[in-house]
């Protein structure tokens, strides 16, 4: 098991509002740092503990705080996945 | 001086300014059967919702899952306030720019479900936003983040006279040199868990006919009926709107005041007429100067006795013409007096005294001008606004003219 970028995007999308078709969103966002996606520091934290409930790992928070990208985020979550098998 | 640039209003009889006066001027109300969740049981069924806001259409959907229905309605009020004021954010100084809101009820409808998470399925699946969703001063920081406003702001609570002391301590805020202030109140609790405080407070009407429910001052008035919405205002500095070409002058907020009442079983009287009192001295003007009172008209018999035993004592028996328009809205909390603001310099502008609907048959005890009936003709430079909240909480707000 491991996340997608998808699969962030729609968590992103339910956690703290957006449009999963919208420009900033829809295409290619692993590289592209959070703030610029107008995601801030609640709306990571709410991912977090979206991603702990579906996915049943947790992102540590002094990694969360400095988490930038999906693909940052991405990282850790599917580390944790893989180090939990 | 603190003049009213803007308004902007969201109530269950109008979405919009114009839209709310006309409804108020043909006695239309908003008033109807709670349809959000069933009441049965509950022992009470009538309020006064709004029906046709879509939050979508008016909000970035990033600020949807983190606002309650409150917030979404104070957040489109202050936007059209603006509009209405022609303010452009970006071409004024952020620290120039403040936000003072009344909130007597925070984000019920938010908190609920948040509520029912925790209960249900445990503290991980409650959001992070109940972290400020819930809070009395969210309207107020939402607005601010918003439009940039980072002057002096705040948030006022004391019940259902909350709206006009906000407004009251806007009125100070620019007074202490804060060219503009976004101010007024909205509130929203119509969920059931809401609903539960509305009924638990004992207050509310029990009838099922909306035109019969709500009867302020009337000799069959039972009860009242709780709504949602409310308005928003821009206050400025003279000076300042004029210098950067405000459109329109509503008029003044010229005088402010706020008592309490002594605790209960005192046997002193309530301290509305010194809120009263206090409020005319502070604009300058005597009982005589005042052409309409909008009261708070509480549709309770001893609460109605209070008001017009105070009104009484002021202008003297029918000294003034009364009147109210919440039998069309509901009480709609920190909503109700900066609503009644809008409406008071409407009827300015219009010449016109809106009648208290619903109302047949006055208390003869009660010895005011109450208008009803069809709307009256008069020429208003000067009107009184009053509110009263639970736990004694007495205020006033005078609204004079401004020479265009």
């Amino acid at each position: 098991m491991s996340m997608t970028i998808d699969e962030l995007r729609r968590i992103l999308v339910e956690c703290a509002g957006g449009d999963e078709t919208a420009p900033e969103l829809a295409g290619d966002i692993a590289e592209v740092e959070f703030e610029e996606l107008g995601y801030d520091s609640l709306a990571l934290i709410e991912t977090a503990s979206r991603i702990e409930r579906d996915f049943g790992v947790k992102v540590p928070e002094d990694r969360l705080v400095e988490v930038k990208t999906p693909a940052e985020l991405i990282g850790i979550v599917n580390g944790q996945l893989a180090g939990a098998v | 001086m603190s003049v009213v640039t803007g308004v902007g209003v969201i109530a269950p009889n109008g979405l919009g300014t114009e839209p709310f006066w006309e409804a108020v001027l043909a006695g239309r109300g908003g008033i109807g059967p709670l349809t959000r969740f069933d009441t049965t049981g509950s022992g009470a069924c009538l309020a006064g919702q709004i029906a046709d806001f879509q939050a979508a259409q008016h909000l970035p959907s990033r600020l949807l899952p983190q606002t309650d229905i409150s917030t979404r309605l104070a957040l489109v009020a202050a936007q059209w306030a603006l509009d209405d004021a022609k303010v452009d954010t970006a071409e004024l100084t952020d620290y120039d720019m403040g936000v003072v809101t009344g909130n007597a009820s925070g984000g019920f409808e938010f908190t609920h479900r948040e509520f029912n998470k925790l209960w249900s399925m445990g503290s991980e699946h409650v959001s992070v936003y109940e972290s400020f969703a819930w809070f009395y001063a969210v309207n107020t920081g939402q607005i601010s983040i918003r439009h940039g406003m980072r002057g002096p702001s705040s948030a006022l609570v004391a019940e259902q006279a909350g709206g006009l002391d906000a407004v009251g301590h806007a009125r100070r805020t620019v007074r202490r040199g804060t060219p503009l202030v976004v101010t007024g109140g909205v509130d929203s609790a119509l969920d059931p868990w809401g609903w539960a405080s509305h009924v638990a407070g004992g207050s509310l009407s029990t009838a099922t006919d909306p035109a019969r429910a709500y009867l302020p001052f009337d000799a069959e008035a039972t009860g009242n009926v709780p709504g949602e919405g409310g308005a928003m205002l821009v206050l400025e500095d003279p000076e300042a709107a004029r210098a950067r070409g405000v459109p329109h002058v509503y008029g003044e907020i010229a005088g402010y005041a706020q008592t309490f009442d002594p605790p209960p079983g005192s046997g002193r009287p309530s301290g509305q007429r010194r809120a009263i009192e206090l409020a005319l001295t502070d604009a300058g003007v005597t009982p005589a100067d005042v052409d309409v009172v909008f009261a708070d008209a509480a549709g309770l018999p001893e609460q109605d006795r209070a008001e017009a035993a105070a009104l009484e004592a002021v202008f003297g028996a029918a000294g003034v013409p009364v009147t109210a328009t919440k039998p069309l809205t509901g009480r709609l909390f920190s909503g109700a007096g900066p609503l009644d603001i809008v409406t008071a310099v409407l009827a300015m502008r219009d010449s016109v005294i809106p009648p208290t609907a619903g109302t047949l048959t006055p208390a003869p005890e009660y010895r005011i001008d109450l208008v009803r009936g069809d709307a009256r003709p008069a020429t208003i430079e000067t009107a009184l606004v009053l509110a009263r909240g639970r736990w004694g909480f007495n205020s006033a707000v005078v609204v004079r003219s401004v020479d265009q």
